[in-house]
């Protein structure tokens, strides 16, 4: 069976890729484009490092078929800073401590990132929900919360 | 190499199955299976058909669609009594594909959202036309080759549905057990108590000899002391990593107690 043709946008370009039959989103963003933000982990998931922004929601590439992205918008780790400038989230988990071995921190961000879209002035239950699929073995989660938190108080000030 | 088509109608998604095709909801257990190896299909099939997204609440009932997510079930006002069951099942991540018709097909110890279908009175309709008892139909889902298109439950009055999820990965984690009851009261005594345990068993099961020895009772300690000796002998729970059959047997009581009680988790 032949491979089949996907188009989608990735962080923000229109992509064009063939996939196999069957092929998760991780696989088609790692192999396929090269994007090796999303990290593979446990591909049933559960630890949430493969986590990506489709539609503005975050979904796991790993338990997504590609063939289901057509047409849709697909966001990264990889498109979160602006060349050399940083995402707020970006930022505060690097003045927060908030990774260490940092194998769990995409798919942190693409959660906090998801959360953050859709509402601005989180709770610390609203982040601790919003990340509650994501697995992290080193921080205690604490200093990702923080820097959430932090991101979060910072973006809106920035929109003000 | 695994086929994918999409149909735009249900019963041609269902007829197009066939010996060798397997139905697309969210995709969460699909695409595990496949991820490992573990698939006994080469084609998958979905249908773009709205009616498997629809929600429709009519007298005493609401039937809900198959492909609605746990998001949407969040989101949705006629559902509001299933929030909570909605919110236990994985991550945001996993609630915006994770469907209800999928999560009927949900291995031990998931599917969580069943146990509460299943004491709602949940009737499952398939492609084809047909309604199944819920626990008819989970008991031969195995063998199931068709496509579910929706699941009809009662809508239980005011404080009358209650649901808890044991787990020991806070706020989320993988069920020890789940619980859900439908708790009718008359004159203030149980009538018709339904209650469903979820991960104490190969699949969601419900309580017959605890939903026996509620009948009549009040909603108090003395009350309900004879369906927490009931909930003992009642289920047969496998182990697994999480916790062996016999400790589920040992706190299905403390956890029955605190839910009937409104107690909360300790």
């Amino acid at each position: 069976m032949a491979k089949m043709p996907l188009q989608f946008s990735l962080n923000g370009r229109d992509t064009a890729i063939f996939v196999n039959g069957g092929e998760n989103m991780l696989e088609t963003l790692r192999r396929g484009v090269g994007d090796m933000s999303p990290k593979y982990g446990c591909a049933q998931g559960t630890c949430g490092s493969c986590t990506v922004i489709v539609d503005g929601q975050p979904q796991l590439s790993c338990l997504t078929l590609s063939q289901t992205m057509e047409g849709r918008s697909v966001e990264t780790v990889s498109g979160l800073s602006d060349g050399p400038q940083l995402h707020a989230l970006q930022q505060a988990f690097m003045d927060g401590f908030a990774a260490q071995c940092g194998y769990c921190t995409g798919g942190m961000l693409m959660a906090a990132k998801a959360l953050l879209m859709n509402n601005p002035n989180p709770s610390r239950d609203d982040v601790v929900e919003a990340i509650s699929g994501n697995v992290c073995r080193c921080t205690g989660y604490e200093p990702i919360i923080d820097a959430i938190l932090d991101a979060a108080t910072k973006m809106r000030g920035r929109a003000m | 190499m695994i086929g994918f088509e999409t149909y735009p109608n249900v019963d041609q998604a269902a007829a197009a199955l066939r010996d060798d095709g397997v139905y697309f909801g969210g995709g969460t257990l699909i695409m595990r299976a496949l991820n490992y190896g573990e698939q006994d299909f080469s084609r998958i099939v979905r249908t773009t058909d709205p009616a498997l997204k629809q929600v429709e609440a009519a007298g005493d009932r609401v039937r809900i669609g198959a492909d609605v997510t746990m998001r949407e079930v969040i989101a949705s006002s006629d559902l509001s009594f299933l929030t909570p069951v909605a919110r236990s099942v994985g991550g945001p991540a996993v609630r915006n594909v994770a469907t209800v018709g999928g999560n009927l097909f949900a291995e031990h110890p998931y599917g969580d959202f069943t146990v509460a279908l299943l004491a709602l009175d949940g009737r499952v309709s398939v492609a084809g036309g047909g309604e199944h008892d819920l626990s008819d139909f989970i008991s031969s889902r195995t063998t199931f080759n068709g496509v579910v298109t929706s699941v009809s439950v009662a809508r239980p009055g005011g404080q009358d549905f209650r649901y808890h999820k044991v787990s020991r990965v806070k706020p989320k984690g993988v069920s020890v057990m789940s619980i859900a009851a439908w708790l009718p009261r008359a004159t203030g005594r149980i009538s018709n108590a339904r209650l469903a345990f979820g991960a104490m068993g190969e699949t969601p099961l419900r309580a017959l000899p605890v939903e026996q020895a509620l009948e009549g009772t009040s909603l108090d300690a003395s009350g309900i002391e004879s369906a927490l000796q009931a909930v003992i002998g009642a289920f047969n729970p496998p182990d697994d990593p999480l916790a062996s059959g016999w400790y589920r047997k040992e706190v299905a009581p403390v956890h029955l107690r605190r839910l009937l009680l409104g107690e909360g988790e300790k």
